[in-house]
């Protein structure tokens, strides 16, 4: 996820020394025992896998309470756990932010957005997005923010795996990483060519499970040391470090005014961009229901939200029994707060276990990605657009399927380029991106009865070409020491993170489109739209047979 | 046939009137109490969250105030920005449940028997 600030998840990969702690062996056997169950469940699952719906949306067959379950599994990536546990340790509080805006994010999707696009789209964002507009332009300008969302944070995730991995597995070197790689690659290509959405979805439950069952003996662990008492551990946490300022806010982000102002931006992006993620909001139609959609949502805050709280506990244990000073000598530096934790509390198997679901944290939010972006091309793209309509559902799965591939294997490569390139850049920008083009659009095409497809266009458009131009003129990727190209300097904007200029520019172009077309939508699908939002008709049959 | 996102069949506008729908008096108080409970809620948590972020980014001293032991004012508001959240998402499903859900169902058992050829698949899936 986002929230690591950009030093936290850049692992540094030349100077991962190959004295880990630990057993790589028994890391790799763990892991490789839930890569065998998985794929056993992953096999079951798929046996009924025929139509369209089955492979896109799990034929809508999940409970609000698996659906909720997976969407924890699909939003917890292992920057969340190793990265915010990691920057609680060394930067305190400044690391508790980030789990705040992550949960309160999802108030938005559970008030605005979850139900009413569970009632009106089929399986993309896109099917919501140009309900009521016109199709071919507002369905490609969707289908291309989807990929371009799904695309960014694909690459972080696999070159967040190669460095996470070498560091909990012992392998140091460049070629063992690209290996690191192309085997959750692979991996995560067979998982969703066979289960589909299906296969998918309870990788992603499982994974839920052990992690937040992980953080969870963690945390109790952790407390028990101290007596139960959150004062003790912040007491301790201040023993180690030496350093009073660690239980309040400011370390990482009060130096300056401009890091102020930065972090204002990050936290509108967060808030802001989650209900806008087009993996996140896909989850919402495999389940039958609004009201199930409704549980699921439920059911991802209270887990989403217990994790979090256990993430401030295992972050001050980390900085009170580890200290900082030994996380950031350590390979992998600040992402190695919970690993080690793990080995200080239950030595090596504890370590295995947390590391194993490390693995399977990015493999599980990788699937669900690639799933995400191979809907949303076979579907928008080919079936709608280059097909206009006239492809049955088989040739249309047909496509997905090709395209997971097509995804995995560029993943795969962009994975390896990306070696140890700044994570947390990539991850910003998916947020950012998502927040700036997408979200305008869905408030406005559920809430707005003028909106209309120049506004559509004109708000996806300019929130996604000033997000990523923002970026790419800022100093994550050139003139500061830990640019993407350090050697260069044209970071005309002074923020890391676009959301404060190019969120507010996506709202403000998609109501100026509209006022300044004359075009008006066919009311006819406004109210219809409007209906079947509101009372679900048409879309709740498939409890009744 | 039903909704299909893609080719919008002619015969969906013909067999129910959504812009009559859309006018009566029913649908019009669901979306009276939809509207008026999530977007003052919005609001609300909306501007909580960020009079947090704000302190926490521009308020460091009032922030790392003690209140017990060496928990602080900062570590208060933050776990309360956790509870906030948990009461508005168990507020919302009750009002949900109560106000929102028994007349969404009624409209929706109305229109399908008013035209239930625009709503079930004969093959007996979503439409």
């Amino acid at each position: 996820m986002i929230s690591l600030g950009s030093a936290v998840l850049r692992v540094p990969l030349q100077t991962v020394e190959s004295t880990s702690v630990g057993s790589p062996v028994l890391n790799i056997s763990i892991f490789g025992a839930f890569v065998a169950i998985t794929l056993v469940i992953v096999l079951r699952a798929s046996r009924n896998n025929k139509t369209a719906a089955d492979y896109y949306a799990a034929g809508r067959s999940f409970t609000g309470g698996q659906n909720g379950t997976a969407i924890a599994g699909d939003y917890l990536s292992a920057a969340s756990f190793l990265g915010i546990v990691g920057a609680i340790a060394i930067n305190g509080y400044d690391g508790f932010l980030y789990s705040i805006g992550f949960l309160v994010a999802w108030l938005v999707a559970l008030l605005l957005v979850a139900e009413l696009l569970r009632n009106t789209g089929k399986f993309t964002m896109a099917d919501v997005l140009s309900f009521r507009l016109r199709q071919r332009p507002v369905r490609i300008a969707a289908a291309i923010t989807t990929l371009a969302v799904c695309f960014f944070y694909l690459l972080a995730q696999m070159a967040g795996a190669g460095g996470l991995v070498s560091l909990l597995l012992g392998i140091d070197d460049r070629l063992g990483q690209s290996l690191v790689i192309t085997v959750v690659g692979v991996l995560m290509i067979m998982y969703v060519l066979i289960g589909g959405m299906k296969g998918t979805t309870w990788v992603q439950i499982i994974k839920a499970c052990l992690l937040i069952a992980g953080a969870f003996i963690m945390t109790i662990w952790v407390l028990a040391r101290h007596g139960f008492n959150l004062s003790t551990l912040l007491g301790a946490a201040i023993e180690t470090s030496g350093n009073p300022a660690i239980t309040g806010p400011g370390l990482q982000y009060g130096v300056s005014a401009l890091t102020r102002l930065d972090f204002l931006s990050l936290a509108l992006a967060l808030v802001l961009g989650t209900a806008a993620l087009p993996h996140v909001l896909m989850r919402f139609y495999t389940v039958p229901t609004a009201k199930e959609a409704r549980r699921s949502v439920v059911w991802a805050i209270w887990l989403i939200g217990a994790f979090y709280l256990f993430t401030l506990v295992l972050g001050y244990g980390a900085s009170a029994l580890i200290g900082a000073e030994r996380i950031q000598a350590a390979p992998g530096g600040v992402n190695s707060a919970a690993p080690l934790l793990a080995y200080e509390l239950g030595g090596s198997i504890l370590l295995g276990l947390i590391s194993a679901v490390a693995f399977a944290t990015i493999l599980a939010v990788v699937a669900g990605l690639t799933i995400t972006a191979a809907a949303s091309f076979a579907h928008d793209i080919y079936a709608s657009v280059i097909r206009k309509g006239r492809v049955d559902a088989d040739g249309e799965v047909k496509v997905a399927r090709r395209t997971v591939i097509v995804i995995g294997l560029l993943s795969i490569a962009g994975g390896i380029g990306a070696q140890g390139q700044n994570v947390a850049f990539l991850v910003a920008l998916a947020f950012a991106v998502a927040a700036s083009a997408n979200l305008p659009t869905i408030l406005y095409s559920l809430f707005w009865k003028r909106f209309n497809t120049q506004g559509a266009v004109w708000s996806m458009y300019g929130g996604l070409g000033s997000a990523i131009l923002l970026i790419a003129l800022s100093p994550v990727v050139s003139g500061g020491e830990k640019s993407m190209i350090p050697g260069a300097d044209f970071s005309v904007f002074p923020l890391s993170n676009p959301g404060i200029v190019s969120i507010p520019l996506a709202f403000l172009l998609g109501w100026l489109g509209t006022v300044l077309s004359r075009t008006v939508e066919d009311p006819m699908k406004q109210a219809e739209m409007e209906v079947r939002s509101l009372t679900g008709v048409g879309a709740e049959k498939a409890t009744d047979h | 046939m039903g909704f299909h996102p893609v080719e919008p069949p002619a015969g969906s506008g013909a067999a129910v009137d959504f812009t009559e729908v859309q006018q009566t008096e029913q649908f019009r108080e669901l979306r009276k109490r939809h509207r008026s409970f999530v977007f003052p809620m919005a609001v609300f948590f909306l501007l909580w969250y960020f009079a947090y972020v704000l302190l926490a980014d521009y308020a460091h001293d009032f922030m790392a105030t003690p209140v017990v032991g060496n928990i602080n004012i900062g570590i208060i508001l933050g776990l309360l920005q956790f509870v906030s959240t948990f009461v508005i998402t168990m507020w919302y499903v009750s009002y949900a449940n109560r106000r929102l859900d028994p007349i969404a169902a009624e409209l929706r058992h109305e229109l399908e028997e008013a035209a239930p050829e625009a709503f079930i698949d004969p093959a007996g899936g979503t439409k």
